[in-house]
């Protein structure tokens, strides 16, 4: 039977080291069938954060190759064969220990953003039209492979300032949500930082859901922070009359 | 106690954040209660995320014909009349309520051409009744409820698994568990509890469930005290993926069948003219998983021990558009283009219609102060589930049990823990460090599911069944001398052989329950008793601990009352 070579980061919080463990290949495995092995057959400690290996509760994100992807979804022989295949946390949250990391921060950056708010009278008639659009963003299975390619968290760990792709895909499933009343822009604009994303586009490529985070979330939320905070119009009118924005 | 232990106090807690524990939690909330809920992954990762189809509920938005009463019918119908009538009563009747609550919490369902929720045909049910968001409903559920429950204000202790239920000898009081990521313990005092916890399936290797579904809410409910009722009702569906082998068991959606796709042996036989040639492919569940088990055992499977099912004679096109995840899952993980080839499907576990014994109306368990919802829980779905009865249940049960919870936490005094039960829970659950090279537990774990699968699966026999009990027997023993390795910091291999203890008790319950019922009823299926007993038609079977033993007896079925019994005699 062919064997695979994993090299699998093992460590905690003050650093670690990849494993070398070798694993039988099965037809059509993916890489968390191979974690799951090294678990069941070589090390029953190996941590690893899965939940329903179909690619629908975006669990088992790690660095596979350097690339950052849903294990569970990620096939053994669409990797080059014969080389090692490397598999790492993911880079933009502290590890716990070995794949599993702490991603508490985006709970706390989720509860910033107030909930859905219905609008006063709404009568809840609406069409598939007006879901259509919003429907997209809520496809979101918070993987953070969004957050973990982020340069701003990434390279900058910004995470006092900023959101994250992720949230800003919530905020405009919110935002755009036909029957919803409230407006989030200036939280966009001064707690989740939408400003420091300059639209790069990497969120979007590793997103597993195919949700166009950068074109039909990010841009259209702009957008939005613009027209209220730095329409020249607008902006004469509120200093005429002594109002501010928000 | 208080300064070994870190200890959280709570009105209700809820153990498990699926759709039954969230609905549980925000109707506690809304009561005033102060609320926890405990979860053993991370917030929005329960299993409610992989459910597809949609919710049941007779909105008659489509087919204005529909109400409570032929959805009632066809739930009774479907659990061949081993339902808690009751329930199936409350469910019918509170469902359209429950989703347009949801609506109104933010969820976007599909919509009909005039503005309102839509709802597409399943299984089983009569009319159009299935509420959905393509085909990712407990997705849109899941997040919903989430961030309703967020920002009412709940405290989440995530990645926790609770190990013991504390009780005061009269009444549920608490939990005892530990965090996963650093192996301490945590100490929950809670004037009520309800349990969400889900169900059974990763005691079968082929299952469609996630690693949480190990059956823990049961296996705590019985140690501490409550009953279990009908657990031989195990439902396998019909179509999972069979191969490649890391697929095994996840779900292929029953709209293939719906869409018109073909089951055939390997000979090429379109084999459900033998079982059921009135409905094909049509059929229901429990017969359509039965008769591709049977084609597989008498050797007429595919090669890889499993049925095609062929949707490839419809337009490429069309099938893209109207079963587009299967169309991606099968390219992606299988590298099958089901628009040119066959699928190989075979039976998958899938759910358990058995469960904590409740009562109707509040949720509440034979234990006071333990309540039980969703999957955790038994009576609505007799001895077959229907489509889309699943998420609907989360919802109506979820909130009785919140309701409840609450009302009897303002009932009762402030628990009064003894310290001597979290002492002797905390030394069984480190039980597996003390050990040296004894096995690891996922070898246990592989061994118990070989067991499930051959022997308590899709169809039972008095020998086969017997010879379970006797490994499940072995596997106790097993289990207690496995070592694990490392530390107590976010070891799987420790979290496993916690898990296990869970899932043996669960099966030592399938297991005795499925060798006493004499006869096939829904998705218990006897090869020595193939036929309906009219006997065991009347009875539920009733699970307890027993001291150290394994206590089983037969409830009668409570009477159905004559204007109920008439909603069953008419037609439609």
């Amino acid at each position: 039977m062919a064997e695979a070579t994993m090299q699998v980061f093992r460590g905690g919080p003050s650093g670690g080291k990849t494993v070398e463990y070798k694993v039988p290949i099965a037809p059509g495995m993916v890489v968390l069938d191979a974690l799951h092995y090294i678990q069941g057959h070589l090390s029953s400690d190996l941590a690893v954060r899965w939940n329903c290996k179909a690619g629908k509760c975006g669990s088992c994100s790690a660095e596979v190759n350097g690339r950052p992807k849903l294990t569970c979804k990620t096939r053994m022989d669409a990797l080059p064969q014969n080389e090692p295949i490397t598999v790492m946390p993911i880079k933009s949250f502290p590890v716990i220990k070995d794949l599993v990391t702490d991603v508490s921060w985006n709970y706390k950056v989720n509860k910033k953003i107030p909930p859905f708010t219905p609008r006063a009278g709404a009568d809840w008639k609406f069409y598939q039209e007006d879901v259509d659009r919003v429907q997209e963003f809520r496809k979101c299975i918070e993987c953070f492979l969004c957050q973990n390619v982020c340069h701003v968290l990434r390279d900058h760990d910004k995470k006092e300032q900023f959101g994250g792709p992720r949230f800003f895909v919530r905020v405009a499933g919110l935002d755009m949500h036909p029957m919803d009343g409230l407006s989030r822009t200036k939280l966009l604009k001064d707690e989740l930082g939408l400003g420091l994303c300059n639209i790069t586009k990497c969120c979007t490529e590793v997103c597993p859901e195919d949700i166009h985070i950068t074109d039909n979330a990010i841009i259209p939320l702009k957008e939005r922070v613009v027209d209220e905070y730095y329409d020249p119009v607008l902006w004469i009118v509120r200093k005429i009359r002594g109002t501010s924005a928000g | 106690m208080s300064e070994r232990f870190e200890t959280h106090d709570h009105d209700v807690l809820v153990i498990g954040a699926g759709g039954a524990g969230l609905r549980a939690a925000i109707e506690a909330l809304a009561q005033g209660a102060s609320v926890g809920v405990v979860s053993k992954s991370l917030l929005g990762k329960a299993h409610t995320v992989m459910a597809e189809g949609g919710i049941a509920a007779a909105m008659a938005n489509v087919d204005s014909a529909d109400g409570w009463k032929p959805h009632f019918r066809d739930t009774m119908r479907g659990g061949k009349f081993l339902n808690n009538w009751r329930m199936a009563q409350l469910h019918a009747q509170e469902a359209p309520e429950r989703v347009l609550e949801l609506e109104q919490w933010g969820a976007l369902f599909d919509r009909t051409q005039d503005g309102r929720i839509l709802q597409r045909a399943f299984g089983g049910h009569t009319f159009r009744r299935l509420c959905h968001v393509g085909d990712r409903t407990g997705l849109e559920m899941i997040r919903t409820l989430q961030d309703r429950g967020v920002h009412m204000g709940f405290d989440v202790y995530m990645e926790c698994t609770i190990v013991q239920l504390l009780t005061d000898g009269k009444r549920c009081i608490g939990a005892i568990g530990y965090w996963r990521e650093t192996g301490r313990f945590v100490v929950f005092k809670a004037k009520s509890v309800v349990m969400a916890t889900g169900g059974i399936g990763k005691a079968w290797p082929i299952t469609s469930n996630s690693w949480e579904y190990t059956g823990d809410g049961m296996a705590l409910a019985y140690e501490a005290g409550a009953e279990l009722m009908d657990m031989e009702f195990v439902q396998f569906h019909p179509t999972g993926m069979v191969w490649p082998p890391g697929v095994q068991g996840i779900l292929v959606t029953e709209a293939v069948r719906g869409e018109g796709g073909i089951l055939r042996n390997k000979n090429g036989e379109r084999f459900m003219e033998r079982y059921d040639p009135k409905r094909m492919e049509l059929s229901t569940r429990d017969v359509v998983a039965r008769s591709i088990y049977t084609e597989v055992k008498e050797g007429r499977g595919t090669e890889h021990g499993g049925a095609y099912l062929d949707i490839s004679h419809k337009p490429a096109e069309y099938v893209k558009k109207k079963l587009p995840s299967m169309y991606h899952q099968f390219k992606e993980l299988a590298d099958v283009d089901i628009t040119k080839q066959p699928m190989e499907v075979g039976p998958t576990c899938h759910y358990v219609m058995g469960g904590i014994r409740v009562e109707a109306e509040t949720a509440q368990s034979t234990l006071p102060g333990l309540f039980a919802a969703g999957e955790a829980a038994a009576g609505l779905h007799g001895a077959n589930r229907l489509g889309g009865n699943s998420l609907s249940d989360l919802l109506v049960f979820g909130r009785r049990a919140g309701l409840a919870a609450a009302k009897h936490a303002q009932e009762v005094s402030a628990p009064r823990i003894d310290p001597a039960q979290i002492d002797e829970a905390e030394a069984e659950a480190l039980q597996p460090f003390k050990h040296q090279g004894g096995e690891s537990p996922f070898a246990v774990h592989r061994d118990l599911q070989k067991t499930m699968q051959s022997l308590v699966g899709i169809f039972r026999v008095r020998d086969d069944v017997q010879k379970a009990l006797a490994e499940l027997e072995k596997y106790k023993e097993r289990l207690a001398n496995t070592s694990v390795e490392g530390s107590r910091m976010f070891n799987p291999g420790w979290h496993m052989a916690i898990d296990m203890k869970s899932m043996l008790t669960v099966s030592e319950t399938v297991a005795r329950s499925a060798l006493v019922r004499e006869e096939s009823r829904g998705a218990h299926s006897r090869i020595d008793f193939p036929e309906l007993s009219a006997e065991w038609g009347k009875k539920n079977n009733i699970i307890w601990r027993d001291g150290d033993a394994m206590g089983l007896r037969q409830d009668r079925l409570s009477e159905l009352p004559a204007e109920l019994q008439q909603v069953l005699a008419e037609d439609k």
